[in-house]
Parts: structure tokens; sequence; C-alpha cells
């Protein structure tokens, strides 16, 4: 318990479901995540892994309806931000479950968010107001979070901030549609650390751009972050931007987290199937005619997760016990932690990445 | 033109950053022939309407019985001949512009701002509140605008603001349904998701993002608007409920010509033509100013 403190973010069992008519969507069933603070934890899976939504969650963002949270806990730099469990009450002879939900007030919560936490968004075509202009957008949030500010002092620092990350002051009075796909997302970048935060959380920041600005835009994130001496949650579906960036990796398939452990962990000694089939599914640069091996099958719907573990149906190394019993989560070093049944047989490895 | 100031206030914050901005508006605006000749028009009106005591007499001219000179047809001592009572009609319609450019735009700012802040909330939070102020805004609809108008002046009285009341109120429900379209598709737009992921309140969602991204069809609406109000403002002078009898109002002036019409063709045509022209030019120049502030219209 002691330990907690050290931790700029600490994520319990979180239990996320999406309550719609067609069925109860389990977005993220069970999820840890414990993030230093000046670290960078990466959050890899495939699209609707529930990655998203954990960054939402964190901030309380989740869209409710349908969302909600049914369990967890989220303590955000030794604040707790958001606490649901289950308790059990006696009620004359019947025994009840009851759900208890203990949480930050709205204002609480605004005040920690853009200030104690950022988040920045997966499009920057679509993250930015069109009829504000950038400068008024970046102002905003410092003037939210500052109150009593003049209104020019915060365009000033907004003009600051804009320099900060490469783009002229003088543009602070355009428009988002005056600016390029990689500017607006340094622009949304600006917005997100205006007031400093300790924690950034960054949603697929560079999906929407191309190749040539990603590196630009990595770059950018990866000096402020030295800078105001963040913490990182860089939530991606790029092995390679893992690699680039971040110190830590929690790889989540289906709600869960399957494999975590420092980016050696993960890269060099791999050890949960679904990670190896990641690996195995990116193109092989030593060999280019090679066909690309995606992992066989899709993601199980998540309003019908399979009894046993998720990634079974689709794992080469599932055998009956995986179809039917829930992998407990193993530490098998320090760092590393996974879960999958298979290590119960002290015999078992993997087959082996292709050599690259 | 009170929702256009309302867009030209906010680039005052910084001056310095938006001039360029406005002066872009301006450029795309004076594309726009049509929209200029519009806003020519209501600037001369405006200018009329400010200086109408130095351009004739209130006393003398507008509001003086001169029996001996009813009916006079056009000629040069009166360029628009007189009424039935004498009276000059370009001085009376002069002196109508103050009432029927007042009387226009206080109703629309009335009901812009009581119809725009009730759509913005209905849109925003849906579900009971929404549901609320829209079926309200379906009674108000359903009720005929000008027997509403003229219940409420029957009902309280007849003074101007009353009237301004009684002929924006009707207006109300269009507002809400805009404000609360738009507001549906703004706000689950991913940028309001970023203003929310920086702390911004449900106010400041609501006051800048949603309603400055209203804005185009906000104005559009309100300068058809100004020339509806207009319009029934006339209507209600026509029926005898709108301003007090020596007053000059264009629907007054026209409903007073309406029995001499056969013989005195005069005191009718120019008030409609005067009608006519001032809404023609509002619509023109509301239509440019939707293209001209659309920053997202590139051209």
């Amino acid at each position: 318990m002691e330990q907690k403190e050290e931790y700029i973010l600490n994520v319990e069992n979180l239990v996320v479901d999406y309550v719609t008519n067609d069925g109860v969507v389990h977005a993220v069933s069970g999820v840890d995540i414990r993030l230093k603070p000046q670290k960078t934890l990466g959050l890899v899976g495939e699209t609707g892994a529930g990655k998203t939504t954990t960054a939402r969650a964190i901030l309380d963002l989740v869209p409710d309806p349908p969302g909600v949270i049914q369990q967890g806990k989220i303590v955000l730099d030794g604040k707790r931000i958001l606490e649901v469990k289950t308790e059990e009450v006696t009620q004359g002879s019947q025994k009840k479950m009851v759900k208890k939900r203990e949480s930050l007030s709205s204002k609480e919560m605004q005040e920690i968010r853009g200030n104690l936490v950022s988040m920045i968004f997966q499009d920057p075509m679509t993250s930015l107001n069109p009829v504000l202009t950038v400068g008024e957008q970046i102002a905003e949030v410092i003037a939210v979070h500052h109150q009593g500010m003049k209104k020019k002092e915060a365009f000033q620092r907004a003009q600051e901030m804009l320099e900060l990350v490469g783009i002229p002051g003088e543009r602070a009075g355009e428009y988002p549609h005056q600016f390029s796909g990689g500017m607006k997302q340094r622009v949304v970048i600006a917005i997100a650390l205006a007031c400093s935060p300790k924690l950034l959380i960054a949603d697929e920041p560079t999906t929407a751009l191309d190749v040539t600005i990603q590196a630009q835009v990595l770059d950018i994130m990866k000096s402020l972050q030295k800078q105001y001496n963040m913490a990182m949650l860089m939530i991606t579906h790029d092995l390679g931007i893992v690699a680039e960036v971040c110190d830590e990796v929690s790889v989540m398939y289906a709600g869960s987290i399957v494999e975590h452990g420092t980016l050696e962990d993960v890269f060099e000694r791999t050890m949960h199937p679904y990670t190896e089939g990641l690996f195995n599914s990116l193109p092989n640069i030593h060999d280019r005619k090679a066909m690309l091996k995606p992992i066989p099958g899709l993601m199980p719907n998540p309003t019908d997760l399979p009894p046993g573990c998720a990634f079974a149906p689709r794992c080469s190394y599932a055998c009956e016990r995986c179809r039917t019993e829930k992998p407990q989560p193993r530490w098998v070093s320090d760092t590393h932690l996974i879960a999958c049944s298979a290590y119960d047989d002290p015999g078992f490895a993997l087959k082996g990445r292709d050599e690259r | 033109m009170s929702s256009a100031q309302a867009v030209i206030e906010t680039p005052e914050l910084e001056k310095m950053e938006k001039t360029s901005q406005i002066r872009e508006v301006w450029r795309r605006f004076c594309q726009n022939k049509m929209a200029l000749a519009g806003l020519v028009v209501i600037i001369l009106l405006i200018l009329v309407a400010i200086f109408a005591d130095v351009l004739v007499d209130y006393d003398t001219m507008a509001i003086k019985i001169d029996l001996p000179n009813r009916f006079q047809k056009p000629s040069e001592a009166h360029w628009l001949g007189t009424d039935e009572l004498g009276r000059d009609i370009l001085a009376r319609l002069i002196h109508g512009t103050r009432i029927s450019l007042s009387v226009g735009v206080i109703a629309v700012s009335f009901s812009l701002l009581i119809g725009g802040t009730l759509g913005a909330i209905a849109g925003f939070y849906g579900g009971k509140v929404e549901n609320l102020i829209m079926r309200l805004s379906d009674i108000l609809q359903a009720i005929p605008h000008l027997l509403l108008a003229i219940t409420i002046v029957s009902a309280f009285g007849q003074s101007m603001p009353i009237l301004m009341i009684a002929v924006g109120i009707s207006s109300i429900p269009a507002y809400i349904r805009i404000v609360r379209a738009s507001t549906l598709t703004i706000k689950d737009q991913e940028y309001i998701e970023a203003a929310r992921a920086i702390g911004a309140t449900d106010r400041l969602i609501i006051a800048h993002h949603i309603i400055n991204n209203c804005m185009a069809p906000i104005i559009v609406e309100a300068t058809l608007r100004i020339a509806a109000a207009i319009l029934s403002t006339s209507s209600m002078s026509f029926l005898g409920l709108g301003v007090k009898a020596p007053t000059p109002e264009w629907g007054a002036i026209m409903s007073g010509g309406r029995s001499y019409l056969r013989d005195a063709w005069h005191i009718t045509l120019f008030p409609g033509l005067t009608i006519m022209v001032t809404i023609l030019a509002l619509n023109l120049m509301g239509d440019g100013l939707r293209d001209a502030l659309d920053p997202k219209l590139k051209r």
C-alpha cells in the first residue's frame, strides 16, 4: 500500500461495459495499469481491444449512457478519482450485491482534466473546433485553469505554446483549416500541454498522420515530455512507435492486458502467444517478397466473450483448458507479467518469432 | 443585424491577431454584389432612422393634420403625396423607419436570446429537458402567429415593448429548432470531447464551442426574421393593434390608405414598396453574411 504513492497513475481492476439494446459489450474487463512519473507506458492492441475506453475511463469521459464503469479504482497522482466496488450487503435475511460508486464531483474532475492529466485525440482534423482560431482554443485551456487571468495574457501564453511546438506565434489568429494535418496535431499537443499536466494520455496520436510527419510529431512529444517531466500513456497499435517512445508496454486483447513488461521484456522475451502473433504479422524487412502472416481469425465479439482465454480461438498453442478457464495473470520476472495458462506446463515455450 | 454584431464582437479580444480575419470576411462579403446592395440599403435605412429629425421635422411634417392638402398626388411639394389627413407620406415613412427597424431588431434579439438558449440546452442535454422544451415549443408553434400577437397585445395593452414581445415570441420556436438541430450535430464532434478533456464546463462548451458553430444558420435566420418581424408589426398596425394612431409606422400608413385605394393609390403603394425593399435587402444581406462568415468555406 505504501508503494502506491510512487505511481502517477494507478488503475486497479477496471471493468467498463457498454450496455446497449443488443447486449452488454464488455469493452474493458479487469485492466491494471501502473505508471511511474516521467515514464511512458505503451498500450498496444488491435482496434476494439478497449484501449481508448481505458483511457477515457481515466478522465471519467466514458460516454454514459451506454458506458458503465462496473468496477475498478483509479488513483491519479495520489488522488482517488474513482472507485467502484461491489459489496455484499445483508438486507434482512437476503444477501445482496450492491454496487458502490465513489468519485470526485464533476467540478473537481473538471479541474483535473487538462491540468493534471491531458489527452491527445486520434484525429487532429476533428479534435479542433473549425470556427475558433487555434490561439483561442489554446487560450481556452489556460483560462479554464487559471481563474482571473486576462484574456490577453492567456492568448500570449497560447502563442508561446505554439512556438514551443514549432509553429510561429503569429499564426495563433488562424483557423484550423489553414493548417496541415501535422501542424494541427502539434496544435492539439500544444492544447494538451498548455497547463503542464503530469500525465499525458495520447490516443493514437499519429494514426491519422503520414509516416514522415509521424516521426516529427513523436519527436516533439518526446522532447516536451522531458521538458515538462510528464508521464505518458501512449495508446497505439503501431509497435514501431512503442519501440520508439515507450519504457514499458502493456499488450491488450479483448479488454484485458495479456502481457506487460519493460520494452525489453515484451520485445526481446516475448512470452504471450498473442504478442508473438503481433510481431509475426509485421512485414518482414529482410524478405520483402514474403507473405504477411496475420493472426488467423478475428477478435471475439465483445458482447459474447469466450468463457476461457479470449485469445484461445485464434491461438495455435491453445489446449482444452484454455477454452474453459480464464488464464490467471502471473509474474514471470519482477517486471514481466503474462496472462496465459500454457505456462502452467513448465516445459512450455513459444516457437519463437521469425528471424528478422 | 444584432447577431452580426455578436459575431464581430468576439474578435475584439485580440484585435491584433484577428483584424486580418475581419478583412477576409469583408472581402468575401464584397464579392457578393447582391449582398452588398442589400447592405447599402440597410445602412441607408439606419442612417435615415438616426437622422429622421434632421431630414424632416416630426411635429410639423409627420403628424400635423393639414386637411386642405389631403389626397395630394406626388408633387414637388410632397414627393410621395399626402394621406387622408394631409400629412406628407415621405415624412411619415422617414419617421416610420425608426419604429419599424427598432421593432424588428429588438423583437428578433428577444426571440433569439430566449430561443437560442433554450435550443442549445435542449440539444446539449437531451432527455427530459429536451422533451419539455421541444413540446412547449410545439405548443407555441401550433398557435397562429398573428393570433398570438393579437392576444398578447389585447391582454397586456398597446405599447411598444409589448408589441415587440408579441411580435418576437412567435419566432422563438424557430430558433429553438435551429439551434437544437445544430447543437445535436455538433455535440458529438470530437472537438467537444476534446474540450471536455481539457476541463471545460458545460456552460463554456455551449457558449463558446456550440454557439459559435451555429452562427451561420442563426445569422441567416435572424435577418430573415427581422424582415418577418417588420412585416408582422406592419400587419398589427394594419389591424389597428400596432402603434398608436398618429405615430407613423409603415403598416399603419398602408392601413390608413386602404379605404382610398381607388383614388389615392400612392398612400398604400409607397409604404408597401418601402417594406418590400427593406425585407429584400435584409434577405440578400443575410445570405451574403452567411457565406462570408463561414471560415470553412474557402474560395
